[in-house]
């Protein structure tokens, strides 16, 4: 586990000395690769234990919004209070929904997250004062007090990004490799024999939940304060797809893939919006089969190998 | 009087719910898949209804022959996409993982999202002809659509020869078999792959005649087949999933519930559904008419 | 002689199916039961109650004095009573060991989210119980790739962890081939012995039962229709009748 953070540090480090001499349309995909894939990571959080959520929508919207309102409302300027409070609101979001998804699995968790992040959808489309459906701009954000200056701020962005990335994906890394990380993935293979072993299911798969809020709480306040505007559709159903095809894409063994399946996914993005803006649904959903017909584990899947011992690496 | 208003508004929004609902809970009953790309099916069956409710009025038909397009557009629907996607995608991922099947037909939902889109562009189209074939109704004071109470009709139509087909003919004891446990059927000489096949074309079907119909009373436009999988969804889960009472019953909760919150505080539209649902789970976690689980260990 | 489990005027019916009817017994420690009749009689239907998994219609159950009938199989557990299934309950794609050490952190209640699974005190406890059934040398393998004979001795194993004052163990020998059937009990009994364990196992097996039990209940029916020493309850007219068969 030690050599996986160290090399990820390092990575981190090499990508931030790269990043300086980075194009623009490089950095912003990059940004984005990161902010979504903190999401995506709560997304893979679930999948070990065998749920996936279709509806982080809700929570990624619930961040960038309280992010957004308190930059806007209460006269927050700091990032580094900005982003943290909108995972905490996310988490906080997530919190009553927690004990009643937990009790369901598979296509009944996947349509009530998708159901409910579609009623934040119409909740948000039809409240004028949050902007209905155009939503509204949030200013610029202060990183520990600076000003960013506009030649500097989209590397200042993305290195803000890279900064929880680098956390959050310690703490992820942690998680996964811990006796708790292991039960998760007993649970998607057992969860009865879970039970008569003396563990809570629910309990656990609830726990997740809000922790899979908060980090996309966390991804939608960066999102937000990047893009310098929030709307509704951070809620609608596409978004929390490309979440979770993302994930699929990265399989649930390695933190690193996250971010690779999301800066792929971010790159292809870019250019179907250029020339097939029609098709991308289109391609994501032939893409989507191919992944899960041919390497139904992922990306991750590919430098994990065949032994798995778990879930290390 | 609002209450009267509420109640019809009420009653028409669920027999159309019914349709659709009665579809997704049979391929959930016999094939146990819960097909997200259910609503696409019904926003394909708008949309071809749309498409030959206009043809045939551009080949001079009388009015009247627009029902018989939106009949027509359901079973096209149905025998172009059924077979397709159940033998062509469906098949190929039986058995695996449930959550490996929610994902392929999360993938279905999205492909169709855009072939509906490059076939008949993302302005929305407006099938007018088939609305005014039944006249209004007078109670007193209020007008009704007589359409609207067709689908009253209609609804109860569907739901009687799904009943009758399975409780009454052979064929239907055979898919009552299969619903309870495809091994044993399978065992028994029941050609299991061909009960799937044709409980997937039913349920698509009536996805796509629920399209068909309602397409005269909507604006048919991309982005109908998720609002259509989402209260469906409600719909089974309320009423418990493979039954068709359940079926009914979800979609005259769901249907009176919507109506209530469109008629005094629209805003809460989806809510409000989502809020019923809530109420029954509370009580009820598989819905009201779940079937008896069998035994696991 | 302490008591253990004692059930009292149990009934379950699945519709006209009687599977328990007024079954009363009394389990103390350190014994060693097995429980026959033939499909149907109701044998996995009390374990099922016992360890929580179907509620009694009417009845109790009684565990070390506490009302249990109404507890989940998660707080069964906790109780002190485990058990082993028929068709194994195992993770089939994680290897032989991290089963044991899921179990062993389900058992002890040691969900930590920050220290390792892999730390070295657990995987000794964790090999250590494996040794125990002959199954440390596969600890890398994944369940999936391991025969069923394997798979129960693992199944056997995992209940272990949660130290048990009762364990259950539903059909330990079905579908394990015949020459399998005595060194595996062998294995299970050797590594019962040290655990001060009672042993509940219903078993079709009567070579099984005679070898390894000191008790026998005999069901039919849903009632118990004997309740004696191995010998004596398989001479017994109506257990030959009802379950076994006339003996020559």
């Amino acid at each position: 586990m030690f050599r996986t953070i160290s090399l990820g540090l390092v990575s981190i480090a090499v990508i931030v000395l790269a990043s300086i001499w980075s194009p623009k349309w490089l950095l912003f995909p990059a940004t984005m690769a990161a902010s979504h894939g903190i999401v995506t990571l709560g997304i893979v959080l679930m999948m070990r234990s065998g749920v996936v959520s279709f509806g982080q929508g809700m929570v990624f919207a619930c961040g960038a919004y309280c992010a957004a309102l308190l930059a806007k409302h209460a006269g927050i300027n700091e990032a580094l209070l900005l982003v943290p409070a909108g995972g905490l609101a996310s988490a906080l979001l997530a919190l009553p929904f927690a004990p009643l998804l937990a009790r369901y699995r598979a296509i009944f968790f996947a349509m009530l997250t998708l159901s409910l992040s579609m009623v934040l959808y119409g909740i948000l489309v039809k409240t004028e004062t949050l902007g209905g459906s155009d939503g509204f701009n949030v200013a610029r954000p202060q990183i520990m007090g600076m000003e960013l200056p506009a030649d500097m701020a989209n590397l200042g962005m993305f290195w803000l990004s890279l900064a929880f990335v680098g956390a959050l994906s310690i703490v992820m890394r942690i998680y996964f490799d811990s006796s708790r990380g292991l039960v998760a993935l007993a649970i998607r293979e057992n969860e009865l024999r879970v039970e008569y072993l003396g563990s809570s299911v629910q309990k656990m798969i609830g726990t997740d939940f809000v922790v899979a809020a908060f980090l996309a709480g966390i991804g939608g306040a960066l999102t937000g304060l990047t893009l310098g505007h929030i709307e509704p559709n951070f809620s609608y159903w596409t978004t929390s797809g490309e979440l979770v095809f993302a994930a699929i894409l990265a399989g649930h063994h390695s933190v690193a893939a996250v971010y690779l399946a999301s800066f792929v996914l971010e790159l292809v993005r870019s250019f179907s919006a250029l020339y097939f803006p029609n098709t991308w649904q289109l391609a994501l959903g032939l893409f989507l089969l191919i992944v899960i017909r041919f390497l139904p584990q992922g990306l991750g899947s590919l430098w994990i190998g065949s032994r798995q011992r778990g879930d290390k690496q | 009087m609002l209450a009267l208003t509420i109640l019809v508004d009420g009653i028409t929004y669920a027999s159309w719910l019914f349709v659709v609902a009665l579809g997704l809970t049979l391929v959930f009953g016999v094939l146990k898949i819960l097909n997200i790309a259910h609503g696409s099916f019904y926003a394909v069956g708008a949309y071809a209804a749309a498409s030959l409710v206009s043809w045939f009025g551009s080949m001079g038909l009388a009015p009247e022959w627009s029902l018989l397009a939106l009949l027509m557009a359901g079973v096209a629907t149905a025998a172009i996409l059924a077979p397709l996607t159940e033998r062509g995608l469906l098949r190929v991922f039986y058995g695996r993982d449930e959550v490996l099947l929610v994902l392929v037909t999360y993938a279905l939902f999205l492909i169709l999202e855009d072939m509906t889109k490059l076939i008949w562009g993302a302005n929305p189209f407006y099938v007018t002809e088939p609305y005014g074939l039944f006249g209004n109704l007078s109670f007193g004071s209020l007008s009704y659509v007589g359409y609207d109470l067709m689908l009253i009709v209609l609804a109860a139509i569907c739901g009687g020869a799904v009943w009758w087909g399975l409780n009454r003919t052979r064929s239907g004891k055979v898919v009552l078999a299969v619903i309870h446990n495809p091994e044993i059927a399978s065992s028994m000489g029941v050609n299991v792959s061909r009960v799937y096949t044709v409980a997937f074309l039913i349920g698509v079907f009536l996805a796509a005649l629920g399209g068909a119909f309602t397409a005269p009373m909507i604006s048919v436009q991309p982005g109908l087949s998720v609002g259509v999988i989402i209260v469906s969804f409600a719909v089974v889960i309320i009423g418990g999933l493979g039954s068709i009472e359940g079926a009914a019953i979800g979609a005259l909760i769901v249907g009176l519930a919507r109506a209530l919150a469109v008629h005094t505080w629209p805003a809460a539209e989806l809510f409000s559904i989502y809020v019923a649902m809530a109420i029954v789970l509370v009580f009820r976690p598989e819905g009201l008419f779940q079937r008896v689980q069998a035994r696991k260990i | 002689m302490s008591q253990l489990l004692h059930t009292k005027g149990l009934r379950k019916s699945f519709g006209a199916v009687k599977a328990a009817d007024d079954v009363s017994i009394t389990i103390t420690a350190n014994e060693r039961v097995s429980l026959i009749g033939s499909n149907g009689a109701g044998k996995t239907t009390f374990a099922n109650m016992v360890t929580g998994y179907l509620k009694p219609d009417a009845g109790s159950i009684e565990f070390l004095g506490k009302e249990i009938s109404k507890l989940s199989p998660r707080e069964v557990t906790r109780q002190g009573i485990a058990r082993s299934f028929q068709i194994p309950q195992v993770f089939l794609q994680l290897s032989v060991l991290d089963n044991m050490l899921v179990a062993i952190a389900c058992s002890h209640g040691e969900l930590s989210f920050t220290r390792s699974s892999h730390r070295a005190e657990a995987i000794d406890s964790a090999t250590g119980l494996l040794e125990r059934f002959a199954l440390q040398a596969y600890c890398d393998r994944k369940v999936v790739e391991m025969p069923g004979g394997m798979r129960k001795l693992l199944d056997i194993a995992m209940a272990l962890t949660a130290t048990p004052k009762l364990l259950l163990l539903d059909e330990p020998t079905s579908g394990v081939s015949v020459d399998e059937k005595f060194p595996m009990m062998d294995t299970v009994s050797a590594a019962l012995e040290t655990e001060g364990v009672s042993v509940l196992f219903v078993e079709h097996d009567m070579e099984i039962v005679q070898r390894y039990s000191k008790r026998v209940i005999a069901f039919y029916s849903g009632r118990v229709i004997a309740d004696a020493l191995p010998a004596d309850v398989l001479d017994d007219e109506q257990v030959q009748l009802y379950v076994t068969g006339r003996r020559k």
